[in-house]
């Protein structure tokens, strides 16, 4: 047998057959590598999953047209495909359209439905949601609602222009002729909708007509003609400056900009949030330590004897203090195991009753709490195992 | 004993003492010269002149608290005089530090036990290869050798807990032979076993000092202590009488 194999055999020996004495230590070692562990894969989940949370409130980031022109089909192609699919939560193009019910004016606004609400899942809905497929069927603001006294189901009709057609009023000496020019139904547009769904948002949203895009150039027999589109992409602050930056450099048409309102809030929270589980993670770190510290200690007085009978033996303070570290760095790395394997499933309660989100899991934990648990142990040893080696191996001689 | 009596003894010891000293060096192991211990106020020892031939035993008798555990001590290379020289294979060893008295006490002395110590969590065989492991290199058919010599080969695989008290002071001795140690330190080797444990250890003892090893044992015993060619015995740390046990079996 070498040497080395004689160093494993006296410490795995003494870590299995004390079993009852080292399962307390064990256990201090893994209870603080399961929280530290636990913690920083929370630590480390805690952007993705509040990025998620946080897109429940609303476009994080829009793009508008550059000066007077509008954003064309091309455009919105271009920005669809400057965004990383992953992250993108919804994309809704906003065209708006002033139309008229009764003779007073309103504004449509027509979008992609099924992208709408995906960006403002937070929008209160009586009834239901329209969906892309609807064709007659559409929303309304509250406030409209209430001047019209619709309900759902209720229909109303709006009339207006169509796209690049002039109205001009009729003037006293006009001739006939010139009545007839002007006056075409060509240059109008009617259309009769149901309401599907009336929107509660206490914004400006509850004085518009949200109807489909689609529906809406078929109506004014134009192109799609955007003024705005609304964007909920998983990110931060940041990470949207940056697509921003992308976007305004590559087409000079657009102008993209994250909505601070927003962002930075989410940046607050996911910062504080951050700093309060670092915070959180040093004091079990302490709290390890310590633990493993008294233990240590309790451990060596216990063995007194034995380290005495070593020291007569002609051990010298070197080989004790290497057997100690030996079996503080193989407890630490055991308790660093299972604080792996139970850190996953205490992250994962946690993020489930927290987030209502499973976790995901990153490798990196696992040398990292390896890594961790032992240096904890080992440097908690120290001073445990420097008592060791003042231990008088006279101590075995006296018949105590 | 009269007081006679034991003014001749002591007289004869110091004459064998004397003769001891006269031999020729090389045949000395071990040599006290004007050793004392003070703690604080007590004098524990006070001046010990002894002399230790190569395959001698020697046995340290006394009363509780006559100075025969710190004799021991110092012997053993645990702890230094505070006063005196202790020659051990002609090395000075008040004059050593701490650490190569380690490094002595793990190339010279083994050691034997009343309260056996073997490392609890380890087996007969492993805690003889422990002070193989200290010493040099772990032989496990040496260690077995070792105990196959106390008679405990077929035990070499249990762990002190199943193994009764004399069993495991046999694996105490197995232990402090393994290095072939110049000088065997027993200390009390008896003290808790049954007559016929007993019987066994001093068997094991008597076959080494056979064999040539150097011994001393310190005991309260004194069928233990008749066993050896020399008895000292110590009263308030002075050295009381030496009786020469050899030269009285062979007359």
């Amino acid at each position: 047998m070498t040497k080395r194999k004689m160093y494993l055999k006296m410490i795995s020996s003494s870590l299995l057959r004390r079993r009852s004495r080292m399962l307390v230590a064990l256990l201090a070692i893994a209870i603080g590598a399961t929280i530290m562990s636990g913690m920083v894969t929370i630590y480390y989940d805690i952007p993705r999953q509040l990025g998620k949370e946080f897109r429940s409130y609303g476009a994080n980031f829009v793009v508008l047209p550059n000066g007077d022109k509008k954003i064309m089909e091309e455009d919105l192609a271009a920005v669809h495909q400057s965004i990383d699919q992953n992250k993108l939560v919804g994309l809704a193009p906003y065209r708006y359209e002033t139309t008229k019910i009764n003779q007073k004016p309103y504004i449509l606004a027509g979008t992609i439905m099924d992208e709408a609400k995906k960006n403002s899942p937070f929008w209160y809905v009586e009834g239901e949601w329209a969906d892309n497929n609807d064709r007659t069927e559409v929303m309304i603001g509250k406030e409209i609602a209430r001047t019209l006294n619709l309900s759902i189901g209720d229909s109303f009709q709006v009339d207006g222009v169509k796209y690049g057609h002039e109205v001009v009023g009729t003037k006293q000496d006009d001739k006939t002729e010139d009545y007839l020019k002007k006056s075409t139904t060509d240059d109008y547009y009617s259309q009769k909708f149901t309401v599907k769904g009336i929107i509660t948002t206490g914004g400006a949203e509850e004085g518009f007509i949200f109807l489909n895009v689609s529906v809406l150039n078929e109506l004014l027999e134009d192109e799609l003609r955007l003024d705005g589109i609304e964007c909920s992409i998983e990110g931060n602050q940041a990470e949207l400056e940056q697509l921003a930056t992308k976007l305004n450099a590559a087409n000079e048409n657009l102008v993209g900009r994250p909505v601070k309102r927003v962002t930075q809030s989410q940046d607050t929270v996911l910062n504080k949030l951050k700093a309060l589980v670092l915070l959180v993670n040093l004091v079990v770190l302490m709290l390890t330590m310590i633990s493993v510290f008294t233990t240590m200690l309790a451990v060596v007085a216990e063995r007194r004897k034995e380290i005495g009978l070593k020291k007569a033996l002609g051990a010298a303070d070197k080989e004790i203090m290497k057997e100690f570290f030996g079996e503080g760095f193989g407890l630490g790395l055991l308790g660093g195991a299972l604080g792996v394997v139970l850190g996953f499933f205490f992250a994962q309660r946690v993020s489930l009753s927290v987030f209502g989100r499973a976790i995901e899991f990153s490798p990196m934990i696992i040398p990292l709490t390896l890594i961790a648990s032992t240096i904890i142990t080992v440097v908690a040893s120290i001073w445990p195992v420097r008592q060791a080696t003042k231990v008088d191996p006279a101590i075995v001689l006296r018949g105590e | 004993m009269s007081e006679l009596k034991q003014e001749q003894n002591l007289k004869q010891a110091l004459a064998t003492e004397t003769k001891a000293q006269e031999a020729s060096s090389s045949d000395i192991l071990l040599e006290l010269k004007g050793v004392s211990k003070i703690y604080e106020t007590v004098n524990a020892l006070q001046d010990i002149n002894l002399t230790v031939r190569k395959n001698e035993w020697i046995s340290v008798m006394g009363s509780s608290g006559s100075g025969k555990t710190t004799l021991m001590n110092i012997v053993g290379c645990m702890d230094k005089p505070s006063t005196g020289a202790v020659l051990l294979d002609g090395q000075d060893i008040t004059k050593e530090s701490q650490k190569s008295l380690t490094t002595i006490r793990r190339e010279k002395i083994g050691l034997i036990f009343q309260q056996f110590h073997l490392i609890q969590f380890l087996t007969a065989v492993e805690n003889v290869m422990v002070a193989q492991y200290y010493h040099s290199m772990p032989d496990e058919e040496e260690a077995m050798a070792a105990l196959e010599k106390v008679g405990l080969k077929d035990r070499a695989k249990h762990l002190p807990s199943q193994l009764s008290g004399g069993e495991q002071q046999r694996v105490c001795i197995a232990r402090a032979l393994i290095n072939n140690p110049e000088l065997i330190l027993a200390d009390e080797p008896t003290g808790n076993l049954d007559e016929e444990n007993e019987q066994m250890v001093i068997g094991i003892l008597r076959r080494l000092h056979d064999e040539g090893a150097t011994i001393m044992v310190v005991t309260h015993d004194p069928e233990v202590g008749d066993e050896a060619d020399r008895k000292v015995v110590l009263d308030y740390g002075r050295i009381k009488e030496i009786v020469d046990l050899k030269a009285l079996k062979q007359n």
